[in-house]
């Protein structure tokens, strides 16, 4: 789960991270009245969105006047940010983030993320603030730092002066940057994060030490046990069918295919996926029902896929180990019924009970084509999807 | 032979009363598995499905001689299951449970380290379909009869695809040795490379399947191991090919976000070093089939 800049620093600062000062503005007025609260000179008006490089795309405004930062929070708020990250149809901006914006004289990184190889938290810095770091570990990599956390003990606080005299700091900074990291790591540990990122962490002309900019992702297996993290979700910036998806429980990630899968377990679905494509078609979406697929999921899973206008096919494909066959085509008998599909449906069950589930499917009388392999359905689905396209 | 698991080892199920305890633990026993009793805190000293349940898993060791242990137990508490598992002296512990979060495997695997080597416990999973030596015994949650009794090993990330590569070796009549779900999380109890250590030890298996899926540095850490250290043939296979980068397949390892992390990718290290990767899921049966042919 992604949550937004000023709510991130909001929880870093929970932690002892230093941040600017800044508020959240819903409209024009509120970004104002909150700049004459902030005081200062200057402000940043920064359009909220769930993506990086805002900054390139004009989602940051440097403001001099109330005047500037009015017409910056209009020009932002209702629109649609445009992002490297975010694809074509961009993300809503509905909050701005108005902050008093300070001249600072050094940019650095600090990252912390959940490291898969090493199976620890790994924080990263680098003296190349502002830049990608991805691609600074492949153009430089030497400019990288990193140290490993052990989780017995936690990151200690030598680990984070290596890092911060590492990073061409004075006495002074270095205190101010270990209280920092220090925050960073313990906000991950105790929020269960998967990714804290502050990208710049500035550092100001009387030594202070800044998050500029911050980014968290957390763990979505540990959210029963962070609520005030989980109740910062913003469905707004996530793809509507898969909130819609989320509510009934169900894995789906759309696509720009069109042939819709409704498919048990997340490594068939994907493999299904790619036969389709080897087939010579394009899949319209990622869709895990799960283990126990009753008639309801199965029609919702319809719903679902059918949302999606592209469609021109449906495949539905099950490997029964705790399903059983029979109640899946129970599910897809009900929900023919039940909903009016106009495009061809292609079934493929195997594993428990799959004889009486093709039974249940032969016998409904419904225009479904059968298919007894992955191979074969995924061929007959292509078909199908061209036949449908033409006619 | 077979690797982890055989007719004679000695099974109790974590979380043996709960409804899906209840079901998994039924379906083990008619498939032949050496359950000796169960674990649900507080229903100690009762009986269920005609076996002893215990409150905790010391006693449960102490009275049964359990060397393994399987998990129905939900998200929140399995890490400190898994744990009580490895204090009690349990070797193998294989973890159903989908949603662990990841610092909690993340300090389970540190707790593992506080014993030494030799009796130190092997995690199989968290959320993954468990392991299965066909014809002898069943430590998870897939269809028993889709598997032939054979030679040939499967590791697999997912369980669903273990399921279809094990039916389409079947159908062309190749069996299987012992096949491992190591799960779909970012950080599992073991990995690709513990298994085919094992696999390549065990006389009984002729060929190791290897079942990827985008995410992760696993499959590239034991294709390099294979390239150096394995005689056996290993057939590869990486699912995920139309994954967008950044987005969660359903498991909560798959997704790609770093180098190196594409099935693309990741099927291209298979190939250099040595692996037969399976052109499609469609063809992993076959693509055994034809392997095992040129042995």
């Amino acid at each position: 789960m992604d949550i937004h800049e000023y709510q991130a620093k909001e929880l870093l600062a929970g932690f002892g991270v230093p941040v600017p000062r800044g508020s959240v503005a819903y409209s024009p007025d509120q970004a104002v009245y909150t700049a004459t609260e902030l005081g200062g000179w200057h402000w940043a008006v920064k359009a909220q969105v769930h993506s990086g490089a805002r900054g390139k795309a004009g989602g940051i405004k440097l403001c001099k006047t109330y005047h500037e930062v009015d017409a910056a929070a209009r020009e932002l708020l209702g629109k649609r940010l445009v992002t490297v990250q975010t694809g074509p149809e961009g993300k809503p901006v509905q909050r701005v983030y108005v902050e008093v914006a300070e001249p600072f004289e050094r940019e650095l990184y600090l990252g912390i993320v959940l490291d898969r190889k090493a199976e620890r938290v790994r924080v990263i810095a680098s003296a190349e603030g502002g830049m990608e770091i991805e691609e600074l570990a492949h153009t430089a990599p030497e400019k990288i730092m990193q140290v490993v956390v052990e989780p017995a003990v936690g990151l200690q606080a030598f680990q984070a002066r290596q890092i911060a005299f590492g990073l061409g700091l004075n006495i002074k900074q270095v205190s101010r940057a270990v209280t920092a990291i220090m925050g960073a790591y313990r906000a991950f540990r105790d929020l269960d994060a998967t990714m804290v990122e502050i990208n710049p962490l500035v550092v100001t002309k009387d030594d202070r030490v800044l998050a500029l900019d911050a980014k968290m992702s957390f763990d979505d297996n540990a959210m029963f046990r962070q609520r005030a993290v989980a109740d910062m979700r913003d469905p707004s910036q996530e793809d509507p069918r898969e909130v819609q998806a989320a509510e009934h429980n169900l894995n789906y990630v759309g696509l720009d295919g069109d042939i819709g899968c409704i498919i048990n377990g997340a490594g068939l679905a994907m493999a299904t996926m790619d036969t389709i494509k080897y087939a010579g078609g394009a899949p319209a979406n990622f869709l895990d029902v799960g283990g126990g697929a009753s008639p309801e999921r199965v029609a919702n899973s319809f719903r679902l896929v059918l949302s999606d206008k592209n469609v021109k096919a449906i495949l539905v494909n099950i490997f029964a180990g705790i399903n059983r066959c029979d109640w899946v085509a129970q599910g897809v008998v009900q929900a023919c019924n039940d909903i009016d599909i106009t495009v061809p449906l292609i079934v493929r069950l195997a594993g428990t009970n799959e004889e009486e589930g093709r039974r249940i499917i032969r016998d409904s009388g419904l225009p479904i084509i059968s298919a007894d392999s992955l191979t074969e359905a995924a061929q007959k689905a292509v078909d199908a999807a061209r036949a449908h396209a033409a006619s | 032979m077979s690797i982890l698991i055989n007719e004679k080892t000695k099974i109790i199920v974590q979380g043996f009363t709960g409804d899906k305890g209840t079901f998994h633990a039924k379906e083990m026993i008619e498939y032949g598995t050496n359950v000796v009793g169960g674990v649900t805190p507080g229903k100690g000293g009762t009986t269920h499905l005609g076996k002893p349940v215990f409150n905790t898993v010391a006693e449960a060791v102490e009275a049964t001689g359990a060397e393994a242990s399987i998990t129905f137990v939900a998200p929140a508490f399995c890490a400190d299951a898994i744990m009580e598992a490895a204090d009690a002296g349990i070797r193998l512990v294989c973890s159903i449970t989908d949603g662990i979060p990841a610092q909690d495997m993340m300090r389970v695997k540190r707790y593992f380290m506080r014993y030494p080597k030799e009796r130190r416990t092997l995690m199989v999973g968290p959320n993954c379909a468990g392991i299965i030596s066909p014809g002898k015994a069943m430590l998870g949650i897939m269809p028993g009869h889709i598997y032939k009794q054979g030679n040939v090993g499967i590791v697999s990330r997912s369980g669903t695809l273990g399921y279809e590569a094990a039916s389409q070796m079947k159908q062309l009549g190749i069996g299987v040795s012992t096949s491992v779900g190591i799960g779909g999380d970012p950080i599992n109890g073991s990995s690709f490379l513990d298994h085919l250590k094992l696999f390549e030890e065990d006389p009984d298996t002729h060929a190791v399947v290897m079942i990827g899926e985008i995410g992760g540095p696993q499959e590239a850490e034991a294709s390099a191991w294979v390239k150096e250290n394995m005689k056996k043939p290993v057939i590869g296979y990486v699912a995920g090919l139309t994954a967008p980068k950044g987005r969660r397949m359903g498991h909560a390892g798959a997704i790609i976000s770093a180098a190196g992390d594409t099935a693309a990718e990741k099927s291209e290290i298979m190939r250099s070093f040595g692996l037969t990767v399976a052109p499609s899921a469609g063809e992993l049966g076959s693509t055994v089939a034809s392997v095992l042919a040129r042995m």
